[in-house]
């Protein structure tokens, strides 16, 4: 390189990346389809939401936050995925104003939050099809009892082959992907399918983040992996959703089997905890309104189950009895 | 950190036998020179790679749209772009500052038989070396808890100052190193003070190489990702920060965030990111490379 | 004056090492109240967030020593070959092309690496090695092309200190032998690299550490699953994609798992202090003897 040539391609890239920042610092474009986002009225607000908690809620929170966002500019909400547990932990301590959960909050988690003086309101504001998911290449797997999935993932398993599942299965490896032990989804399959929450056989790639999951499952034909159900949704044509057998027959997890109940033991509600000391901040009351009322459209675009019409008027309820209990 | 020293000219014809190179040195040179060629390759196709596999989604989009989870048609850099300026940005009030008057006292004031200089100097070469997500972990125990400054650009800031700060003073202490000892003695000759001598001669015909110790130290820090996984960078942020108080993400976070996603549009978007953060570098290495060429002749 | 305030400036490398050092007894002191050292040193199987839970760290530091030694199969023999060649061979214009591959090379950030890694490098070894290895390996993630891709990360490192090594080598030794009639080939293997050699080890070291310290490659492409094998067709995961990990999830003060990241991040400090401080006095040594 000469040092002519340097001469003349240092100012341009200089200048390029002076266009670059310049521009970044612009408007920016809009962010949806235009047209389907509902928008927030009222006063402008600012200030901060933090959210955290569960990475099954995050992404329906994400997109609250960011049709959220676009009507009420003065707002930052960040939304974080510690998991239900560890988000709870930060929740109780006061570090955060809304809590993701996929489960419901424990009594220990419970104590802590009286222990600090913190008050919250449980939300369901979606429900979830928890989906268990194999390589799309796993033709041998269609339907699987809560037994045998309790063969696989229970804490002294020694399971590694699916023949080990069941004999007219292929010689094929095992390999398992998962959420962390701080997640809502993990306690609750656990739960569910083990009989205890966080009994689990440690050897399997635990995973905060359920997109690591995916990527592991998509990309081991003897992968196995278990995450909420948008996670599928999201990457149906690269995963196949086993049918649970919950003593009732093989149901598929999808939007029907959710609302009505059909999909056992594997249908549960998904949660939002504001803080009773959060919700007197407005940009933090304007947010949870923004959600809630608005909450079945935000579901259908985030690709979530939304809540059936009797749940949906029960949450509404929920709402104003709580916005007149805090004004 | 180099020391100079012309290479011996290539004695090619040099031989008892009179033969010229014998085979088994051609073979030699060869091996060696293809190693250096494959590193060249390496890049060649790293970069290729990114352009090919970005290539639909290098537009403006980057900076102009924020994250989308959902819908990696929407979705762009820019939250990211004016964290990363914003870190970055405060990193280099930060730092730069600091770092010189550090290296000044260690080049122009310390004795260096002192054990007391010598520890500093020990320290310094220690962190240059130290993993940087240790550095993460004293942010989030120390920065962020103990100090309460939670997961802000602040405490990103400071954090990435630790870690590029051993950088900073090497690199100041090489340029003034540079400074012909004639013009210090010149100056005290003169009746001025040490400190004169620094401010207004040594310091101004060191600035060309400070400029681009500081510039390569910035880059570094732009490229950072491990530390922030540890101070919040990680969190979903769709707003430009506002203060240092602010909630932040940069660049490589999320290209971090983009990669882990499953959809291929994902994968897409992040190679295209990253074809913008090393263009970004490019020119900032450009214009160090520049203020060094361009100002080498003066002194 | 001044000078308290330049003096407090350099004070705060000494600062900051002290507080590295300060902020992990506390939570290490509470780690190990839990958790014997043996355990944690010897125990083959790391579960720290599970019930019941188990601390055993030899997982992660198995899989931090090989991806290392992959890496550095790759970035030795690549570093050295380059800088002999930079330093003994390359003059002119072709130094002046070729020195600069390694410098843009050493500024790529890592998580770029980690995206070469992932989407790149291992779907190239699976096309490669499938056909040998029934059913899938090497595995979506696995830490063969973690550390390959870590290989070349570091050859800049090894390859610009072992050029400064050469090149502090006196010419006269060099003189000296073209005199007696070796040629180019003898005079780089029989008296530049031996002469070179403490600063082409300290280099060698100085490179480990910065393998054993990475973090976005492992994270991004070797997987988070503490597996302890030696197959570097599976995926594994190091100290630092653990430290990361936990990060992301769980990190509330007081918590076990908060003093975890305390405990393997003292581990992995010990490890690359006592190679920085070995590295650093050879390096010292090496000057000593030429100047």
């Amino acid at each position: 390189m000469n040092r002519s040539m340097l001469r003349r391609g240092a100012p341009v890239a200089f200048a390029l990346t002076l266009a670059l920042v310049l521009a970044a610092c612009g408007s920016s474009a809009s962010t949806t389809d235009g047209g389907t986002a509902p928008s927030a009225s009222g006063p402008a607000l600012s200030g901060a939401v933090r959210v955290d908690g569960s990475s099954t809620v995050a992404p329906m929170s994400e997109i609250a936050a960011q049709l959220f966002q676009e009507a009420q500019t003065g707002v930052q909400v960040t939304v974080g995925t510690s998991g239900t547990g560890g988000g709870f932990e930060k929740f109780c301590a006061g570090e955060t104003d809304i809590n993701d959960a996929s489960r419901a909050i424990k009594d220990e988690e419970a104590a802590a939050c009286e222990a600090k003086g913190i008050t919250y309101e449980e939300f369901t504001i979606a429900l979830d099809a928890l989906t268990v998911v194999v390589n799309k290449e796993n033709t041998w797997a269609k339907c699987l009892t809560v037994e045998q999935l309790a063969k696989i993932w229970a804490p002294d398993s020694t399971v590694n082959n699916w023949n080990q599942v069941d004999p007219t299965f292929p010689d094929e490896k095992l390999v398992l992907f998962g959420p962390g032990t701080d997640s809502g989804t993990f306690d609750y399959f656990t739960a569910e399918i083990n009989g205890e929450e966080g009994a689990s056989r440690t050897d399997f790639s635990p995973s905060e983040n359920d997109n690591i999951t995916v990527q592991g499952v998509e990309g081991s034909k003897g992968g196995m992996g278990y995450f909420g159900f948008s996670y599928f949704e999201e990457n149906a044509e690269k995963l196949t959703a086993l049918e649970v057998d919950g003593g009732a027959g093989c149901v598929a997890p999808s939007v029907e089997t959710a609302q009505d109940g059909t999909y056992t033991p594997l249908s549960r509600p998904l949660f939002i905890y504001p803080s009773g000391t959060a919700i007197q901040q407005a940009q933090v009351l304007g947010f949870v309104e923004y959600y809630i009322t608005n909450n079945a459209q935000i579901a259908e675009e985030a690709l979530f189950i939304p809540l059936n019409d009797e749940q949906e008027a029960a949450l509404q309820a929920k709402f104003t009895a709580f916005q007149a209990a805090n004004a | 950190m180099s020391l100079t020293q012309t290479p011996p000219m290539p004695t090619r014809d040099i031989s008892l036998e009179g033969r010229g190179e014998p085979i088994g040195d051609k073979i030699f040179r060869w091996l060696l020179l293809t190693a250096l060629l494959l590193s060249m390759l390496f890049l060649v196709v790293l970069i290729s790679f990114l352009v090919i596999k970005g290539w639909s989604r290098l537009d403006s989009r980057i900076w102009t749209n924020m994250p989308n989870p959902r819908r990696p048609q929407l979705a762009g850099a820019q939250s990211a772009i004016m964290g990363t300026i914003w870190v970055v940005g405060t990193t280099a009030i930060i730092s730069i500052p600091t770092g010189i008057a550090a290296a000044i006292y260690l080049e122009e004031y310390a004795d260096r038989t002192k054990r007391f200089n010598q520890l500093i100097e020990v320290s310094i070469q220690n962190l240059a070396a130290v993993p940087s997500i240790i550095f993460g972990i004293l942010g989030l125990a120390f920065i962020a808890r103990r100090l309460g400054l939670g997961f802000t650009v602040i405490t990103a800031a400071l954090t990435l100052s630790l870690l590029i700060l051993p950088t900073v003073i090497i690199a100041t202490r090489e340029a003034l190193r540079a400074v012909p000892q004639s013009i210090r003695f010149g100056s005290l000759a003169l009746g001025a003070t040490q400190w004169q001598t620094i401010w207004k001669q040594v310091l101004p015909a060191a600035i060309p190489g400070i400029a681009t110790g500081q510039i390569l130290a910035l880059s570094r820090a732009i490229g950072e990702a491990a530390p922030l996984l540890l101070l919040g960078g990680l969190t979903f942020v769709t707003t430009n920060p506002t203060g240092l108080d602010s909630a932040y993400t940069v660049l490589p976070i999320q290209i971090y965030n983009w990669i882990s996603l499953p959809k291929e549009e994902y994968q897409i978007l992040a190679a295209a990111t990253i074809v913008f953060l090393l263009i970004l570098l490019l020119a900032m290495n450009a214009v160090a490379i520049f203020i060094r060429n361009r100002y080498q002749k003066r002194l | 004056m001044i000078k308290f305030f330049l003096i407090g400036c350099a004070l705060i490398a000494v600062v900051t090492t002290a507080l590295i050092f300060l902020s992990f007894i506390q939570p290490t002191w509470e780690f190990f109240q839990l958790v014997t050292p043996m355990e944690f040193l010897f125990g083959t199987d790391w579960a720290p967030t599970f019930k019941p839970a188990s601390y055993g760290v030899l997982p992660l530091v198995a899989a931090t020593l090989l991806i290392s030694f992959i890496a550095l199969l790759v970035a030795v023999p690549l570093g050295l070959a380059s800088a002999l060649y930079l330093s003994e061979y390359a003059y002119g214009s072709v130094r002046k092309t070729l020195k600069p591959v390694l410098e843009v090379l050493a500024g790529i950030p890592t998580v770029v690496f980690g995206f070469f890694a992932l989407e790149f490098i291992t779907p190239t070894l699976r096309w490669i090695l499938s056909p040998f290895f029934d059913g899938d390996l090497p595995q979506i993630f696995n830490a063969l092309s973690a550390g390959l891709v870590m290989g070349i990360m570091i050859v800049p490192t090894i390859a610009s200190l072992s050029e400064d090594a050469m090149a502090a080598v006196p010419n006269s030794l060099r003189s000296g032998a073209y005199a007696l009639g070796s040629t180019k080939r003898q005079v780089s293997t029989m008296v530049v690299i031996p002469a070179a050699l403490s600063g082409i080890v300290a280099a060698c070291v100085l490179g480990i550490s910065r393998a054993v310290g990475e973090t976005m490659i492992v994270a991004i492409a070797a997987g988070n699953r503490p597996n302890l094998t030696w197959n570097p067709l599976e995926g594994m995961q190091t100290m630092t994609a653990f430290i990361a990990q936990i990060a992301q999830g769980d990190a509330s003060t007081g918590s076990i798992a908060y003093d975890t990241i305390f405990a393997v991040g003292l581990l992995l400090f010990i490890a690359t202090f006592a190679m920085n401080i070995f590295s650093i006095r050879l390096v010292r040594k090496y000057r000593e003897v030429y100047e």
